[in-house]
């Protein structure tokens, strides 16, 4: 120790000494230290992480309970920095017991172990953000929940014990008013308070509910604001997606570590049954091949009915490097549930003011042994801004992120796509520019992110292809479309060109033979929105005519809103504009506008 | 013709219009105002025939119109592509090939309105019996179209060139159609006319000259008394003035006339009256370049642009005078007058010596020739250097007298 030789009265520490103070770290003191990496890192993301958080679950609680969700988030501003953040629930409330565990303690949940679609996987997220708000504030956290009609609320105060990762129960009674809280009888509410900055803009909580919103058009967000100011995310949908289903595992997607966890903890006494039961895509037969290839790699004999219990860690890595070496069919994909191009439209229209919207979902593919499904919606034109970068709203699950952009997969595939190929700006290495709203969804039983706050999916090259794929598919239609307006607008330059001059031509004919000036322009006129009708049916650059409206008007994953409807009009039409079946209505009418639009003119 | 222009100004309103016509004017009006009636420029008869196409050209347009046609207008090309040579009458003449120009054609809409608004304004003009130049034409036909910001014309060179389509597409003249040029061009020499019921004696010009209308329709001029043996045409006005100064018509007994450069349809026309209704052989005194050589070709055979009207101002018997390549060797010119020849006066000069007219004669085929072998141009005033009035005393009287010329 070079440093030791300087300072001359430094104590020396022994192994005794060194042991008095190495004690156990519990996972929320480590948090606590480190909030930046579950998204707490300053009030203003705080904030939103908690609202975030709170509505993922509420989420996927009540999908979980087949109950269409209907939320209502409140931000209440207690003091200058300190707010009360409220998120009600109509899901199906939570059993007393479990409410400490829940709400009270770090790692603790029902999506960590297993192989399904969620929005959580953790179980960090919402008692983080109660464990922030004690920090910050001294505030416990408040949870009333209510099961059923017949049975009784509670109303449970917790703190979070940060040392021993438990939860303590400040008070528990029974909320007097349960029914007037809970309308439908059953739901839960999360009150929180935490120091937090509210500000509009960019990354703010009103921006944020807008994405839930959109990638969730079957659930209806009530929102109110610090200013108290009401706003309606309404439900664009009727049905809710179709459950997840569970999987096991893909063999190709586990690691050592993991493999031999897995052994320690299985109940199957035999390697093959081991196998078939543990994992997604082996059977007998497969396990019979991947046991015989991973003998030949140990000094031990490896034969199915081998007892587990006899495995030493040679044979664990043997087993390893044989399911690597083994084609093992990719896992089943049936347990995706993307938001599909319906919903996705569904829930574009409603929260972005655009002309245009197109989506596209590809086949299932698998990253790891995990599948996965891309899903791409976007929205172009109308109020959207014209000079700007486009915008990218990524979600995971559903889930929307909202930090580290450029360290996500998405974004890398939105930059490597050649957008000028669909009549965009694109600066080099850059996101196209125009008035253009990307989403990107992926759907998967276990999504990689980059850290535990669930800001960025993690780069996998089966990944950002199928992406790319996903963006080229709606890029396209985009193409088709901006290259249809192009002529279009063309077509009435010409219009108009041809009826400056028809007037006068009218006249000249007029004072020369006489002929009645009126009757001769209308003649014109009615010749000149035939020429140029006639000339919108040209062929497009695909050699195909495209007739009114283009094919993409046949198209079941476009939308082309001609004409942008005032705010209060769309307001007034969105409580049945939006059922699936009335998807169809609206671009109908919208077709019917337009025409009625060309015979005015 | 005066009374005309004194009439006009005070009933149309635009004084700059007023002052284009009245300079326009100035040159007939020869004798203080007399209360004769004024002569139409243009023969009732033919009035009738112009009045009665523009018409044809209207309902045409009108009668497609409602029966849900497309209106278009015929127009016979006036390119180089559609130009004959006639060998036998040795004039250029317009071929029969013609664009369409319709309506409903982004490229031709606003020409085909314009088509239209000058058919209309020179129907009016005819109704009117008046006359306007180009530049009132262009006025009259100038409005913002209704509705826009646009102008139905943007200059007066728009006008210019459609009104010339109208012209071949009516199968008319620009003064059938009431429409005149500026006018260019002077006149000296042994010649009494009678220009709109005025007689001017061509004789006692003093040192101004005549200026030569715009219209020299016999209906406007006629010829009375003429003791002139021949015409001699010269380029500029700078040339005509050394003439003239010199008294060189009296003492040669001819006409001696001034195009100001490529001289316009009033004085080709002139020249072609004086060489088919008084015999008078034409003599060009051009400057020895390609340009030169081309207002030649202009005067003999006609112009592209102006093909269909090659019968009636081509005078294929003009003969070129000078100044010849070889003048500079022949008359000892100093070194100073060569203007060397440039790349495009390189090639021009190679492509008229492809014109059709030019290819077959021998002595064009040498003149250009030594031309390009001598490498410079020379313009009639490089006679002066000799002496002041070396080209009307020596230089023109040798050439007549040896009957030296270019056919």
């Amino acid at each position: 120790m070079p440093v030791a030789t300087k300072k001359k009265h430094r104590k020396k520490a022994t192994a005794e000494t060194m042991a008095a103070s190495q004690r156990e770290i519990s996972v929320s003191e480590f948090f606590a230290k480190n909030r930046h990496l579950l998204g707490f890192d300053n009030p203003r993301k705080a904030m939103l992480t908690t609202v975030k958080e709170a509505v993922d679950n509420a989420l996927d609680a009540c999908e979980e309970a087949g109950i269409l969700p209907a939320l209502k988030v409140q931000l209440l501003q207690v003091d200058e920095t300190r707010f009360k953040i409220t998120v009600q629930d109509n899901g199906p409330g939570i059993v007393r017991k479990q409410i400490e565990n829940i709400f009270g303690k770090l790692l603790y949940g029902s999506k960590f172990h297993r192989m399904k679609m969620s929005r959580g996987q953790q179980g960090i997220g919402i008692s983080a953000a109660g464990m922030y708000g004690l920090m910050t504030t001294g505030k416990p956290v408040k949870i009333i929940s209510k099961t059923g009609r017949r049975k009784p609320s509670h109303e449970v105060v917790l703190k979070i014990d940060t040392s021993k990762n438990k939860a303590e129960v400040v008070s528990d009674t029974e909320h007097p008013e349960d029914d007037k809280l809970f309308k439908e009888g059953r739901g839960t509410i999360v009150a929180i308070e935490l120091e937090g900055k509210y500000q509009k803009g960019r990354q703010s909580v009103d921006e944020y509910l807008e994405q839930p919103a959109i990638a969730n058009p079957h659930a209806e967000i009530t929102y109110i604001t610090p200013a108290n100011e009401t706003i309606k995310f309404p439900r664009a949908m009727n049905e809710l997606p179709v459950e997840a289903r569970e999987i096991k595992p893909h063999p190709k997607g586990i690691e050592l570590g993991t493999l031999i966890q897995m052994l320690e903890r299985t109940e199957p006494k035999s390697i093959s049954a081991f196998l078939q039961d543990e994992f997604s895509r082996v059977g007998q037969r497969k396990a019979a091949e991947l046991i015989k290839l991973a003998g030949k790699k140990t000094s031990n004999t490896l034969t199915p009915r081998t007892r587990i219990s006899t495995l030493d860690h040679a044979d664990a890595e043997a087993l390893y490097k044989a399911i690597q070496d083994t084609s093992i069919m990719a896992p089943p994909t049936d347990c995706l549930v993307p938001i599909g191009s319906k919903a996705l439209l569904a829930g574009l229209l409603k929260e972005v003011k655009a002309e245009f919207f197109a989506a596209a979902t590809r086949p299932p593919a698998v990253y790891r042994g995990n599948p996965f499904q891309i899903e791409v919606a976007m929205a172009f034109g109308g109020e959207l801004k014209t000079e700007e970068s486009a915008r990218i709203l990524r979600f995971a699950n559903r889930v929307p992120l909202l930090y580290q952009q450029s360290a996500c997969s998405s974004f890398k595939a939105v930059v490597e796509t050649g957008w000028k190929n669909y009549s965009l700006q694109q600066p080099k290495g850059g996101l196209p520019v125009g008035p253009i709203v990307i989403m990107i969804h992926m759907a998967s039983v276990w999504v990689p992110f980059t850290s535990e706050s669930k800001e960025a999916i993690a780069d996998y090259d089966e990944i950002r292809k199928e992406m790319r794929l996903a963006l080229q598919e709606c890029g396209r239609k985009l193409g088709t479309y901006l290259r249809r307006r192009q002529r279009m607008k063309k077509e009435s330059e010409r219009r108009s060109i041809f009826e400056r001059y028809i007037g006068e031509i009218s006249q000249a004919c007029n004072a020369i033979t006489g002929v009645d000036p009126k009757k001769l322009f209308n003649a014109l006129q009615k010749q000149a929105a035939k020429k140029t009708a006639e000339a919108d049916q040209l062929l497009d650059d695909e050699g195909k005519v495209v007739d009114d409206g283009g094919r993409l008007s046949k198209d079941e994953d476009v939308i082309i809103v001609e004409d942008l409807q005032t705010d209060s009009e769309a307001d007034a039409e969105d409580e049945d504009l939006f059922g699936g079946v009335t998807l169809k209505g609206r671009r109908k009418k919208t077709k019917s506008k337009r025409t009625k639009k060309k015979g005015g003119k | 013709m005066a009374k005309k222009s004194a009439k006009k100004s005070t009933k149309k309103s635009s004084a700059k219009k007023t002052a284009k016509k009245s300079s326009a004017k100035k040159t007939s009006k020869k004798s203080t105002p007399r209360k004769k009636p004024r002569r139409a420029a243009v023969s009732k008869e033919r009035d009738k025939v112009t009045n009665r196409a523009i018409e044809l050209l209207a309902d045409n347009v009108a009668r497609d119109g409602l029966k849900g046609r497309e209106p278009s207008v015929e127009i016979p090309l006036r390119t180089v592509t559609n130009m004959n040579w006639n060998k036998r009458k040795r004039i250029l003449e317009m071929g029969d090939a013609t664009q369409t120009r319709s309506l409903f054609n982004v490229g031709q809409a606003r020409k085909f309105m314009q088509t239209l608004l000058l058919a209309k304004g020179s129907r009016e003009l005819i109704k009117a019996e008046k006359t306007l130049s180009l530049r009132g034409m262009y006025y009259m036909s100038l409005h913002t179209i209704e509705g826009t910001t646009e102008k139905t014309f943007n200059d007066q060179s728009e006008s210019d060139t459609v009104l010339e389509d109208l012209e071949v597409s009516l199968g008319g003249l620009r003064e059938e159609l009431h429409v005149f040029a500026k006018k260019r061009g002077t006149m000296v020499g042994n010649i009494t006319i009678e220009d709109n019921g005025d007689e001017i004696d061509c004789r006692r010009m003093g040192t101004g000259g005549y200026a030569i209308p715009s219209i020299c329709e016999p209906n406007v001029i006629q010829f009375k008394k003429c003791d002139a043996k021949f015409v001699l045409h010269v380029e500029k006005d700078t040339v005509w003035s050394r003439f003239n100064e010199d008294r060189f018509w009296e003492t040669h007994n001819c006409i001696l006339t001034e195009g100001s450069g490529q001289p316009p349809r009033g004085v080709r026309r002139l020249l072609h009256r004086l060489n088919k209704e008084l015999g008078l052989p034409i003599y060009c005194l051009l400057d020895c370049d390609p340009w030169g050589h081309y207002i030649y070709s202009v005067i003999k055979q006609g112009s592209i642009n102006l093909a269909f009207e090659s019968q009636r101002m081509a005078i294929p018997d003009a003969k070129f005078m000078g100044i010849r390549a070889e003048d500079y060797d022949r008359c000892e010119l100093s070194s100073d007058v060569r203007i060397a020849l440039n790349e495009r006066d390189i090639t021009r000069a190679r492509q008229i010596a492809e014109y059709p007219w030019f290819k077959d004669k021998r002595p064009w085929q040498r003149e250009i020739k030594k031309l390009l072998g001598n490498g410079f141009k020379m313009e009639v005033e490089s006679l002066i250097t000799k002496d002041i009035s070396y080209v009307t005393e020596e230089y023109v009287p040798a050439r007549l007298k040896a009957k030296d010329f270019l056919d």
